[in-house]
């Protein structure tokens, strides 16, 4: 190499991150035929970058625009969630599911709180159970709906987004009837829920399904004929079945390329069985079809809300299990034995059977599992949870090899990295 | 020269100021208009709280820009990084100057031209000082000594170039039909009767004769101001900001001023080749002879369509943002290359045979 290092030094640093050597022991490869690899510049792609969804990081070293070589970095937002289990009550962990998948925190309340009640056999009333399948459909449509809209403003296209975004703040709004935060809920408690849905909300919810249905059409007019969308998704970030059963994708990304799997049909929880919806799976793997399969299943949702808001009937939401049941605020109020009650459950936890659980449900991004250990107590012995985006986020260096910057853009956006959830 | 006056002075150095002023309002209200214009497209109600519509929402933001700490950053080559702003900014605000709003007033024995400086040369100029744009954003992305900023201004140069040719082609056609790049001229030629349809008399605007030069050129002047789909150069999700990335406060901001600036030219360009500039909107003759005005009136109804027109393409600019994703870089150049070259080259082909067999 002729010329001096010291002119280089920010590049050698660089590559010594990539390669793990301290940087006055790297070389640089040279391919001795390429005559421009001096050419090569490595960028830092996040964790502070306007595509990064969340503190993700990928270091690429580009070719002109061309991805040569590129690794991806996690783990700017861990919060050692999995450690906390193992030291808060099954109740107070409730909190911490929320800030799993932040975009669609009720199917993780509704899947934990559905891992601990297999541990201790409670089965949920009826009620209960169909308002947490609404919850979690609202849910599915909220974070899918999130996910095109953002990948769509990644490709310059913000009024798509926009669209989809004033349907999730009504959505929101619904939820915020249930149980008073938008975003961060935390509604569902083991064997119940924090509140009865209000009364009328049903029908509430059954009329912003009829305005979301249109707006997913007018959306979809919008976007899906539009020829530059075609030409920035299609053939773009390609992740075909076999790497897709390589790397355990799973949800929308898999069935976009052919993975005709949804849990919600293959392995019924809560009431799925009785109500009817359809799984759209599509071929490519693409960009374009993991949008149009996350647009169908937005409408797909929507069906089943309205299911199951015709079915929802008045009654219960509590198991009525001593071991679990939060003592009314009435009871605690006025009678000694409820305050004990109440304090009791609050600061010491009620106890869960020893023996282990694993609980799966199809969230917005793919499986979601929760296996808990317990040898007897009020806190879990392990906790371990499946986020369906590690195993999606490893799926990017290889979807990105040899692609532009742009379509990594276009590639990451598609398959809705949730960082809470990779990071845990 | 030397036969000048100081009248003749006085109107020019009027002609500069008004010209300029237009050209600083741009910005304000452009960005008024884009966000309400956005915010109309969206569902959402845009700034409303400052002046009536938030009209002066603007005012506040310059005032913001010129107040706001304005560093620069330590590892910038400080004297190109201050340059560029304003090597993007004054090409954009010289290439309006041929373009007219009005046609000559005859007064006495003087000719007024309602613009800056009718030169005989009007197009060829506006060809090669907007192309001097460019360099602006060039030395940005350079002197940023950012790996986003270069990739952003190596972009851009390259769209700048292809698409540059195309446009340039396009209007080939009609230079042909008209046979002047005098802007003037052409203005002047577009008043004639193209087709007469009963009571319905098509003129002979460039739009009517040059549909395939229009989409051409319109399609290249999105390219040529970096406006969506063909934002590349700061194509904010990829590269962050592009060649921009490293301004803040009034630098910023005479970027984007640039910007919009860019935008007027090209509307009134569209308007001046392809939709008759000054001449008068249907039914303004009409209104014209009702009242009976004179001359100055009818200078006055000339300007207010030509800028009636220009503002329907920046409202088209607007509109179009805001609807349509962006292209790829290398199918951006593919566009350029493969298709808007060959459809150029072929309109001048067309033309030429369709003036051969003289049916225009």
């Amino acid at each position: 190499m002729s010329e001096p290092r010291s002119n280089r030094a920010g590049l050698f640093e660089e590559v010594a991150v990539i390669q793990g050597k301290p940087s006055d022991q790297v070389s640089i490869h040279r391919d001795p035929d390429d005559l421009w690899d001096d050419a090569r510049v490595i960028v830092n792609i996040g964790p502070t970058h306007p595509a990064m969804h969340g503190a993700l990081r990928m270091v690429a070293k580009l070719n002109g625009e061309t991805i040569e070589k590129s690794y991806c970095e996690f783990g700017y937002t861990h919060r050692a969630k999995e450690k906390l289990g193992e030291n808060r009550t099954y109740h107070n962990f409730i909190v911490y599911t929320d800030r799993l998948n932040y975009c669609s925190a009720l199917i993780n309340n509704v899947t934990y709180a559905m891992a601990v009640e297999k541990l201790m056999g409670i089965e949920v009333p009826t009620r209960c159970t169909w308002i947490r399948m609404v919850c979690c459909e609202l849910a599915r449509v909220i974070d899918h709906l999130i996910c095109v809209g953002i990948n769509a403003v990644d490709l310059g296209a913000f009024s798509f987004f926009l669209y989809g975004f004033h349907q999730r703040e009504e959505a929101y709004t619904l939820i915020e009837k249930l149980c008073g935060a938008r975003l961060t809920t935390s509604y569902t408690r083991i064997g119940g829920l924090m509140h009865d849905a209000p009364e009328g909300w049903e029908k509430e919810v059954k009329d912003w399904v009829k305005r979301t249905r249109k707006v997913i059409d007018e959306m979809d007019s919008l976007l899906t004929g539009n020829r530059i969308w075609h030409q920035r998704t299609k053939g773009v970030g390609v992740f075909n079945r076999e790497q897709c059963l390589q790397y355990s994708w799973s949800g929308p990304n898999a069935r976009a390329a052919g993975i005709d799997r949804d849990l919600r049909r293959d392995q019924p929880v809560m009431f799925y069985k009785d109500v009817e919806f359809d799984v759209p799976v599509a071929q490519n793997g693409d960009v374009f079809d993991r949008y149009s399969v996350r647009l169908e299943e937005i409408r797909q949702s929507l069906n089943i809300i309205a299911q199951c808001c015709d079915k929802v009937k008045p009654g219960p939401v509590w198991a009525e299990d001593k071991r679990i049941r939060i003592p009314d605020k009435e009871v605690v109020h006025n009678t000694m034995e409820g305050l004990i009650h109440h304090f009791k459950f609050f600061m010491t936890g009620f106890d869960v059977p020893a023996g282990e659980a694993y609980t799966t449900f199809e969230a917005a991004n793919g499986e979601l599992g929760f296996y808990i250990v317990s040898k007897g107590g009020p806190r879990a012995h392990r906790m371990r949870i499946r986020g369906p985006s590690v195993w999606h986020f490893q799926g990017l260096t290889p979807m990105c090899q040899g692609s532009k910057v742009a379509d990594m853009v276009a590639a990451l956006g598609s398959i809705n990295i949730i960082a809470g959830e990779l990071d845990r | 020269m030397s036969s000048m006056t100081l009248l003749d002075w006085a109107i020019l150095v009027g002609k500069c100021v008004i010209t300029t002023l237009i050209m600083l309002q741009i910005a304000p209200i452009m960005a008024w208009v884009e966000r309400r214009g956005s915010a109309l497209m969206q569902n959402r109600l845009g700034p409303n709280r400052i002046g009536p519509f938030g009209l002066l929402q603007s005012l506040c933001d310059g005032v913001k820009f010129i107040f706001k700490e304005d560093p620069v950053p330590g590892h910038v080559n400080a004297f190109y990084y201050v340059l560029a702003p304003l090597v993007s900014l004054v090409p954009a605000f010289m290439t309006f100057a041929v373009i007219p709003w009005a046609a000559p007033l005859e007064l006495g024995d003087r000719t007024i031209t309602f613009q800056v400086a009718n030169l005989n040369v009007g197009l060829l100029y506006i060809f090669a000082i907007a192309s001097l744009g460019v360099y602006g954003i060039i030395m940005a992305g350079w002197a940023s000594n950012n790996k986003y900023s270069l990739l952003g201004s190596l972009r851009s140069s390259c769209q700048m170039i292809s698409y540059e040719l195309s446009m340039g082609l396009s209007v080939v056609g009609i230079l042909m039909v008209f046979s002047s790049v005098n802007l003037t001229d052409i203005a002047l030629a577009q008043g004639q009767t193209l087709l007469q349809l009963g009571p319905v008399a098509i003129p002979k605007w460039g739009f009517f004769v040059q549909p395939l030069g229009f989409l051409i050129f319109c399609t290249a002047a999105f390219a040529e101001t970096n406006r969506l789909p063909f934002d590349l150069p700061e194509g904010e999700s990829e590269i962050v900001a592009g060649y921009h990335l490293e301004y803040g406060s009034m630098k910023f901001a005479v970027f984007m001023m640039a910007e919009y600036v860019n935008m007027f030219t090209a509307s009134g360009l569209m308007a001046t080749l392809y939709f008759g500039g000054f001449q008068l909107l249907p039914g303004m003759s009409q209104l014209h002879e009702a009242i009976g005005g004179g001359a100055g009136i009818m200078a006055a109804l000339q300007a207010a369509s030509f800028f009636a027109k220009v503002a329907f393409f920046m409202w088209f600019f607007v509109w179009v943002r805001w609807t349509l994703p962006r292209f790829r870089y290398d199918q951006l150049m593919d566009l350029g290359w493969k298709v808007m070259l060959p459809l150029s080259l072929l309109n001048i082909f067309l033309t030429g045979a369709l003036m051969y067999a003289k049916v225009i």
